[in-house]
């Protein structure tokens, strides 16, 4: 099996405060192997956004990586300054945000900011900058990029919009693409032609996504395996089919029953009892044993690692000898 | 954008129609003129000949009309201490104060704007908080002060500047310039810091604050997500969204500045219209006093309506709204 694009280790957040230190991120680990969209999902919170922003190093102060190692293309990147990250970020790693609306300098027409991004990491004149940033609103599907290209973001709508963040993205040949919920600010129509647009540059690129997304139905559609996250910690991670057909941890199976499934009228939606911990009175072993109906003596005394199950691997003792 | 602009232009002319109807008024409530203008010997012929030559037997109605009429022409009517041609005596003043208000605001901008990037970008660093407290000195301490404490400091115990006056000057017709002699110059220096480190700091708190707020937004984050140099984010993509309130204050207070000379000009006899005004009000009089009104209303609404142009000119949004 070749290298993955992207190798996290291990990775641990922290942000020193007044009341002590909250770990944000707890031990997360993940890959993501060239072509692949991986989709992370969990509840507000969670730290899938927080595992995006410290691969591309763009943890806000005083929050920095507190541990682990992040590994990108065969080189290690958690440790570069700010400076040398720079040249990374757009060059190997492109982002998506999540609102397209505010993405964009409103004062720069969408051309300006592609040929920027485009001259800053491929080595171009200004006419061949051009011209990429053509063909780039042309890959996305922008109707008439040449007129489009001097246009300015509030003459587009949010969809075409998020379609030139997409664009902007790709324009330094990146690698690895971190989506952090891109179809959230989405009418639902608009979502299903974005997540197929990422689905086909994935493919026709060989780009790699981190999809970032609290949506299980953009995962199912768009991606290949999914990693899920609960409290600061990875919990399951396996390919997509298997984790969604059957899941293996307490918490993904609650998440799979908590989505309403159509045609079938019910007269309560099942849910997961309680709430999230805060990341600063997280209990001691497993994360999720308040709220889980297997809870074991075992599951309040030591945390479970992740470990292999069938396709995938999980974090759970239910799995792996037991919760007495 | 054409449509825009005769909005523009029209509201601009009410307002300062409005501005002459109170410049108009202050004649009707200062008393009688010709009473402040003769003295006991001046007979009844006399004073009605004055009162004719100065047109306030007729109707008030007319009185207005003939007032906007003459002031649209640039006549203001002719001052009541001294005789002469209001307009001429504010022309003689003018540059004086335009030179020092200009330099002012350059002087502001030049300093204030890097000022409050700089702070905003090295927050919390001890030379920013450092510039912060002596922004709130500067923007507690009034200007009259701030100009005798830099007479006392440069021309008294230093010797280096001049106190007050103007130095030389260069005419090119009506104008009067002190920019193109040493005189000149030296006497500039010290009204123009006087008259604009209350300015820097306004200037300087409003970059600071905006770029902090930009600094926030996402289309920032986005652009160091894309791998924008963090010099090329401040200057290039926040800068440039904060300029728009810089622009309207700027604007704003070269009005502000010209009413604000009126104590720096008088601190430092500066031979401008503040000064002129101050004279005009010890002498009660009137035409001055109505024609520095209007003109200074003139200004303000002038540089309004540039502002709303400028915006436009700025901001690609704006421009669409407006077409």
């Amino acid at each position: 099996m070749p290298d993955p694009v992207l190798e996290v280790r291990d990775l641990r957040v922290q942000f020193p405060g007044r009341h002590g230190t909250v770990t944000a991120l707890d031990g997360v680990s993940l890959h993501l192997n060239a072509g692949e969209i991986l989709g992370v999902v969990g509840e507000s919170g969670a730290g899938k956004s927080m595992t995006g922003l410290a691969v591309q190093g763009l943890l806000e102060p005083p929050g920095h990586i507190a541990g682990g190692e992040v590994w990108l293309n065969g080189r290690r990147i958690d440790q570069l300054s700010n400076r040398q990250m720079e040249k990374i970020r757009g060059r190997e790693i492109g982002a998506i945000f999540q609102d397209p609306l505010t993405s964009l300098n409103p004062l720069f027409s969408v051309g300006s900011q592609l040929e920027e991004t485009i001259r800053l990491h491929l080595d171009m004149t200004r006419a061949e900058a051009r011209a990429r940033a053509i063909d780039l609103l042309r890959q996305v599907g922008i109707p008439g990029p040449k007129e489009r290209i001097d246009h300015y973001p509030h003459q587009f709508s949010g969809g075409m919009r998020q379609r030139v963040v997409i664009a902007l993205a790709l324009a330094g040949e990146p690698k690895l693409i971190i989506a952090d919920e891109p179809t959230t600010a989405l009418d639902v129509s608009i979502q299903a032609q974005i997540i197929a647009l990422l689905r086909r540059l994935c493919d026709d690129l060989g780009t790699s996504v981190m999809l970032v997304t609290h949506d299980l139905g953009v995962i199912a559609e768009a991606a290949d395996r999914i990693a899920v996250m609960y409290a600061g910690r990875m919990v399951e991670i396996g390919p997509v089919r298997e984790v969604l057909r059957q899941p293996t941890h307490p918490y993904t199976r609650g998440l799979m029953d908590s989505i309403p499934a159509l045609g079938r009228r019910v007269a309560h939606l099942t849910q997961i009892d309680g709430s999230m911990p805060r990341l600063d009175a997280i209990p001691d072993g497993c994360a999720f044993n308040p709220r889980c109906a297997h809870v074991g003596p075992r599951c309040r005394r030591a945390r479970p690692a992740l470990m292999p199950t069938g396709a995938g691997q999980n974090a759970c003792w239910l799995t792996h000898g037991g919760v007495a | 954008m054409i449509v825009f602009l005769i909005k523009r232009l029209s509201n601009a002319a009410l307002v300062m129609l409005a501005v002459a109807l109170m410049a108009f008024m202050i004649f009707r409530f200062a008393g009688d003129p010709v009473e402040l203008m003769v003295n006991e010997q001046t007979t009844q012929e006399q004073r009605q000949e004055l009162r004719e030559r100065l047109g306030i037997d007729q109707p008030v109605l007319m009185q207005f009309a003939r007032f906007v009429g003459n002031a649209v022409q640039g006549d203001f009517g002719i001052s009541y201490r001294n005789q002469e041609s209001v307009m001429s005596l504010i022309a003689e003043r003018f540059p004086a104060t335009f030179e020092l208000v200009i330099l002012a605001t350059i002087l502001s901008l030049v300093v204030g704007v890097p000022l409050g990037v700089i702070t905003a970008i090295y927050r919390g660093r001890w030379f920013s908080e450092a510039v912060q407290f002596a922004s709130i000195i500067g923007v507690s301490l009034p200007s009259f002060v701030i100009g005798i404490l830099l007479i006392l400091g440069f021309s008294v115990s230093l010797g280096w500047l001049p106190a007050f006056g103007r130095g030389e000057v260069v005419q090119f017709g009506w104008w009067s310039t002190g920019l193109l002699t040493h005189s000149g110059r030296m006497a500039l220096i010290l009204p123009t810091v006087a008259l604009s480190l209350y300015q820097i700091t306004l200037v300087m708190r409003l970059v600071r604050a905006e770029m902090l707020e930009t600094l926030r937004s996402d289309f920032v984050k986005f652009a160091r997500a894309r791998g924008v140099p963090a010099w090329r984010i401040h200057y290039r993509h926040a800068l440039r969204n904060c300029l728009m309130p810089v622009v309207t204050m700027t604007a704003m207070n070269i009005g502000a500045l010209i009413a604000f000379a009126l104590v720096t000009e008088t601190v430092f006899q500066w031979p401008g219209m503040g000064l002129l005004f101050i004279q005009a009000i010890t002498f009660v009089d009137i035409p001055v006093m109505a024609a520095y009104l209007v003109i200074v209303s003139f200004i303000f609404v002038t540089l309004n309506t540039l502002v709303d142009i400028t915006y436009a000119l700025i901001d690609p949004r704006l421009r669409d709204a407006t077409t």
